[in-house]
């Protein structure tokens, strides 16, 4: 039985109840209380059920460390799983749920894996599931993923705010403890800004559970003086909620704050992502308590010493009536005499070390407790709770000597410092022998831009056992600091003083001999249930790296990532391989230190706000008209524009047919414009285009093809010369920026001495397609400029005034009808738009979306970056050789072309492709060719790029590439559908309509 | 995450606000050069573990591209300059040599 104790409680408000519920469950606890603390005060020690043998699991932990309090948190939008009850304040009206079973916590179907347990070792599933070969797909995946995953996801939205914070200070410490606040201290005294943030809600960490004086007081006395002399200077920040979630490259680092988690409801962000740039990060992050290996050490009730002791002294919570103490050092007996102070029963303590403990054992026996030298723990009895212990010689195999009713079991095999936030920047580790753990190697520091170190531990985090020691290293640490920032340190040490310690002794299997049956019970990794066997095998099956041992075994891989498993794993790992613990090294420390919320991450970022979206200077009128918007780059383009009760498809071929027998409209605005100019710009863009460019003449434009130096096609437009030093370079919409960042790049960088200088005009200047049989007529109704083929023949361009406006026509056609461009300011584009609407209506003038646009190009032959080629697409491949100058002696991809496969006849080239009954080939669809390759997959021949219904020719239309397709005129190819149909094709010149171009040259 | 110094206008900056372009003081062969020269050129590129010279431009910013001499291992940044360089200057070689006794870089040491 677990319980409210009558007194104590040192962050409880007993004068207020809150109300929660578990699993449905009314239950009540305080302000102050934890999760885990509230369900332990209402005996509520099951908690969950493992991952893989669906074993109860009760709580072990009292901090962040925690693997097995993981609920299912809140209701609806805001549910979240895999929150962890320890860290989970508890608010009035919390409501959560428990993990991984079926059909309910106590009766779970599921557990019936755990009499499996002999046939689910370590690599089971890779063993298992990998004959029959085709039983992957269709049996095994889908169960695997059925029983896969701890909490379930749910996704309608997430109605809290979150926002991101930035902060620029000296040094910001990691870490609100004893350590933490005198490293502040020294730092802030030396002239420093610093930020010191803590994880918890509350200030000074371990240090007022365990006792100690420093400067003559009670440490709680010491924490809240020198928190006070903090909160007095104002360049010290300090926050509390927020933890420190990942050190980075030159200083940075995340930090985490649970804003609001504990007063939902209010107005405040739930979470805030602090981005801070720090000159000097101290890590006084403290350390982790670690399990002991014995059977049975994964039974409800057996729970970590300090988090016993925790829940008695911070909670007023007693975890258990009997105690049963198991440790290999002397800290463990701070909590069977808090135990035994508040009346609580402690049958024995037992000590794995022959030589027993110092003075805190003498304490222990001086209150009348039992304690036991050189002795452990064989076994554990109990299933759903604790019953008894059996206890053994910790040198045997396990004899049993004597068996000891308890209903709780405190272990502890010792302290690891957290070194994560010291590790996840490179920070290197060395093995500390005396006290059996990893500390950070302070010649090996995560290095920043000057190349000095800019991470200093700090007290427990860096290994320090006492308080006397933790305070005194703190303190360097903070004068470290604020030496590195260039300010002189100040102050010194303040005197610390706690009872001595004799040394601790590494334990990693109790008892050191235990035979298999004990050891395929004891337990390292809690939530993914790996065991001291499961470890032992992987060593024998050759996974003798520790990142493979992982791997296999799935140790450490949980979400709470070994905090508790890791080092009492790789003991394990290095002992079965023969080797030293150093040797076998750790796995690597990556952050976030616990998860975060992938809402924190996103910040503000999210719905409109997102990413920016760019809009022509007609888009309002495109949303006022039904404007089917599709993404292109960060535009959104109109798809096509349904009116009434149309359909996507019949808006399309209304468009078409109004454009190829009248007249429609292209918002082109968004193609990119670039200025390129200056006395070498001719001399650049017959570089930088595969065609000459330098001898296009004023008031003419050329189509040209942009490759990149491997010589594959990137980017196509048309060239227009402005005047003979001005050159306009159209893009693609989503090409702009790229293509003016590779013309920059190479006049900076390789022709820094030609005299050009490029300008991105995308949005300075609206431009619209005017395409179709009365195209023309249109214009000159708002024109009294000639527009007439002799003034304005194809491919020319002239300035002319439209509807009053000045514009650019260009005499280009994308459709392959009459068609002109007109570019104007962008301030006046919305006005054109409304008079070519305007004057357009006796002609049934209307818009045109990209779909129309797409089927009119692909009708017309022409192709599109990204359908056409994909980044491996020369332009030789795609017909378009007569783009290509042969005067010229380079351009940028000329060299790579030449190259043996590239010039190879063998190539897929671009076809059209005709279905024999008409109907529309699939996108992406591949030819197939007799013969299978080395996978036994249906051997290649071609694949289908483009591929549309064409309502000007009634039937499907596509083009491709195949292999040697120009020389194969007429033969007919196979291509599977995903249904297992076939389409059959025939291969066809690929320009569908006006091959002569007779529509778009009157 | 990085923090740069872009020797055009000064400004020093999160990574976030530049981007890398990959090797510098590449030496381009086109039309007329050997295989083996332009595969060299186009795919052979240096992946030192220590002092490395890379291409950034500082793209949210001035627009201009530069060189940075970083050392891959420990990420410190030896010196930023201009693009408009054939090799890297001697104050630069010199910090590097301070760090890397005897180091080496394609043709530069």
């Amino acid at each position: 039985m677990s319980t409210r104790l009558a007194t104590g409680g040192r962050l409880l408000d007993r004068s207020r109840a809150l109300e929660f519920t578990f699993n449905g469950k009314r239950l009540r606890g305080h302000p102050g209380d934890t999760l885990a603390s509230a369900l332990l005060a209402n005996d509520q020690m099951l908690v969950g059920r493992s991952f893989k043998y669906h074993r109860p699991r009760g709580i072990v932990a009292s901090g962040a460390e925690e693997p097995n309090a993981l609920v299912g948190l809140g209701e609806g939008a805001r549910f979240e799983p895999n929150q962890r009850a320890t860290t989970t304040e508890l608010f009035d009206g919390l409501t959560c749920t428990s993990q991984n079973h079926w059909p309910s916590l106590e009766t779970d179907i599921g557990a019936v894996n755990t009499h499996l347990a002999r046939f689910l070792p370590a690599g089971f599933y890779y063993k298992m599931f990998i004959h029959p070969r085709p039983f992957w797909k269709h049996v095994y995946e889908p169960f695997i993923r059925q029983s896969a995953g701890l909490g379930r996801a749910t996704n309608p939205g997430d109605p809290d705010r979150y926002e991101h914070f930035h902060f620029f200070c000296d040094v910001a410490v990691i870490g609100g403890g004893v350590a933490g606040l005198q490293a502040a201290l020294t730092a802030a005294e030396a002239g420093a800004k610093v930020l010191l943030m803590e994880q918890t809600a509350h200030w000074g960490g371990r240090a007022p559970v365990d006792g100690g004086d420093i400067d003559g007081q009670p440490v709680a006395g010491w924490i809240a003086a020198t928190l006070a002399k903090l909160q007095d200077m104002p360049h010290v920040t300090l926050r509390l909620r927020c933890m420190g979630a990942g050190v980075y490259d030159h200083g940075y680092l995340l930090g985490y704050e649970r804003v609001a988690d504990h007063t939902p409801g209010t107005d405040a962000p739930r979470h805030r992502l602090w981005r801070i740039r720090a000159g000097q990060i101290i890590t006084a992050t403290g350390a982790i308590e670690r399990p002991l290996s014995f059977a049975g050490n994964d039974i409800p009730g057996v729970m970590l010493a300090s988090a016993v002791r925790d829940y008695a002294v911070d909670f007023g919570v007693s975890v258990g009536d009997r105690t049963v103490v198991v440790t290999n050092n002397d800290d463990a007996y701070r909590t069977a005499i808090t135990l035994k102070k508040l009346g609580l029963e402690i049958p024995v303590i037992l000590d794995a070390r022959q030589s027993g403990g110092g003075a805190l054992a003498d304490e222990a026996r001086s209150m009348g407790i039992r304690v036991e030298n050189g002795k452990g723990i064989a076994k554990v009895k109990g299933g759903k709770r604790v019953t008894a212990v059996a206890i053994c010689a910790q040198a045997g195999e396990g004899a049993l000597l004597e068996e000891i009713k308890c209903d709780v079991v405190a272990m502890s095999g010792g302290w690891s410092p957290v070194v994560h936030l010291w590790s996840h920047c490179g920070g290197k580790l060395i093995w500390d022998e005396a006290h059996a753990h990893f500390r950070p190697d302070p010649a090996n520091p995560p290095k920043g831009a000057s190349g000095e170190g800019f991470v200093i531990p700090a007290g427990a985090a860096n290994g320090a056992d006492d308080l006397a020691s933790v305070v005194a290293d703190a303190h360097g640490a903070g004068q470290a600091a604020v030496k590195a920032m260039g300010h002189k340190p100040k102050g010194k040490a303040p005197e610390a003083s706690t009872l001595p310690e004799a040394p601790m002794q590494p334990v990693w299997l109790m008892p050191q001999g235990a035979k298999t049956a004990l050891r395929m019970k004891a337990w390292l990794d809690y939530q993914n249930d790996v065991k001291v066997s499961d470890v032992q095998l992987a060593a024998r099956e050759g996974y003798e790296s520790v990142e493979h041992a992982k791997r296999y075994t799935t140790l450490g891989m949980a979400t709470d990532q070994g905090k508790l498993s890791n080092i009492n794993g790789l003991a394990i790992l290095s002992d079965a391989l023969g080797q030293p613990i150093p040797q076998t090294g750790t796995t690597t420390f990556r952050p976030p230190y616990t998860p975060i919320s992938l809402a924190a991450i996103a910040g503000g970022a999210r719905g409109p706000v997102f990413q920016p979206v760019r809009k022509t200077p007609m888009h309002s009128w495109h949303e006022a008209h039904g404007a089917d918007f599709e993404p292109v780059g960060q535009w959104r383009r109109p798809y096509c524009f349904a009116r009434g009760e149309e359909g996507r498809h019949e808006a399309v071929a209304r468009e078409i047919r109004q454009t190829r027998e009248s007249v429609g409209l292209l918002d082109a605005s968004t193609l990119g414009k670039i200025i390129v100019k200056g006395p070498d710009a001719g001399r650049f863009l017959d570089m930088l285009y595969t065609g000459m460019m330098s001898t296009l003449r004023p008031g003419k434009c050329r189509y040209g093809l942009m490759c990149n130096e491997n010589g594959f096609l990137m980017d196509d437009g048309v060239v227009v010369r402005l005047d003979e030093e001005t050159f306009l370079c159209h893009t693609t919409t989503g090409g702009a920026e790229s293509v003016h960042g590779h013309m920059e790049d190479w006049l900076q960088c390789e022709w820094w001495d030609w005299k050009v200088y490029t300008a991105n005009v995308t949005e300075q200047y609206a431009q619209i397609a005017v395409a179709g049989p009365n195209a023309r007529k249109l214009l000159q109704k708002l024109s009294n400029d000639d527009l007439t083929a002799d003034a304005l023949p194809f491919m020319g361009w002239l300035e002319a005034g439209i509807a009053g406006i000045p514009a650019r026509v260009h005499r280009i056609s994308f459709t392959g009808e009459l068609s002109f461009e007109l570019a104007v300011p962008a301030s006046r584009g919305r006005a054109l738009w409304d008079a070519l609407l305007e004057a357009g209506e006796e002609f049934g003038v209307m818009p045109y979306g990209t779909e129309a646009m797409h089927v009119m190009r692909a009708e017309k032959g022409f192709i599109m970056i990204g359908d056409e080629t994909d980044g491996t697409v020369i332009p030789q491949d795609l017909g378009l050789n007569w783009a290509i100058s042969k005067k010229k002696a380079d351009y940028i991809g000329k060299r790579a072309q030449e190259r043996e496969h590239m010039a190879d006849p063998n190539r897929w080239k671009l076809v059209g492709l005709e279905t024999l009954d008409g109907e529309v080939l699939p996108d992406g669809a591949y030819a197939t060719a007799p013969g299978r390759n080395a996978n036994g997959q249906r051997k290649t021949q071609g694949r289908v790029t483009s591929t549309y219904h064409s309502p000007t020719l009634g039937r499907g239309i596509a083009m491709g590439l195949v292999h040697r397709g120009p020389d194969r005129m007429g033969e007919v190819l196979d291509f599977p559908k995903l249904d297992g149909g076939i389409v059959k094709a025939r291969i066809v010149d690929p320009v569908f309509y006006d091959k002569d171009g007779e529509k778009q040259n009157v | 995450m990085l923090i740069l110094t872009c020797p055009c206008c000064g400004v020093t900056g999160e990574e976030t606000e530049f981007h890398q372009g990959g090797e510098a003081h590449l030496k381009r062969f086109g039309p007329g050069s050997t295989d083996d020269d332009f595969h060299t050129y186009m795919f052979a590129k240096e992946n030192p573990k220590g002092a490395h010279f890379e291409r950034w431009r500082h793209n949210n910013g001035c627009g201009k591209w530069f060189i940075m001499a970083r050392d891959t291992l420990t990420l410190e940044v030896y010196g930023t300059y201009p693009a408009q360089t054939h090799e890297p200057p001697k104050h630069i070689r010199d910090a590097i040599t301070a760090k890397r006794p005897g180091w080496t870089w394609r043709a530069f040491a």
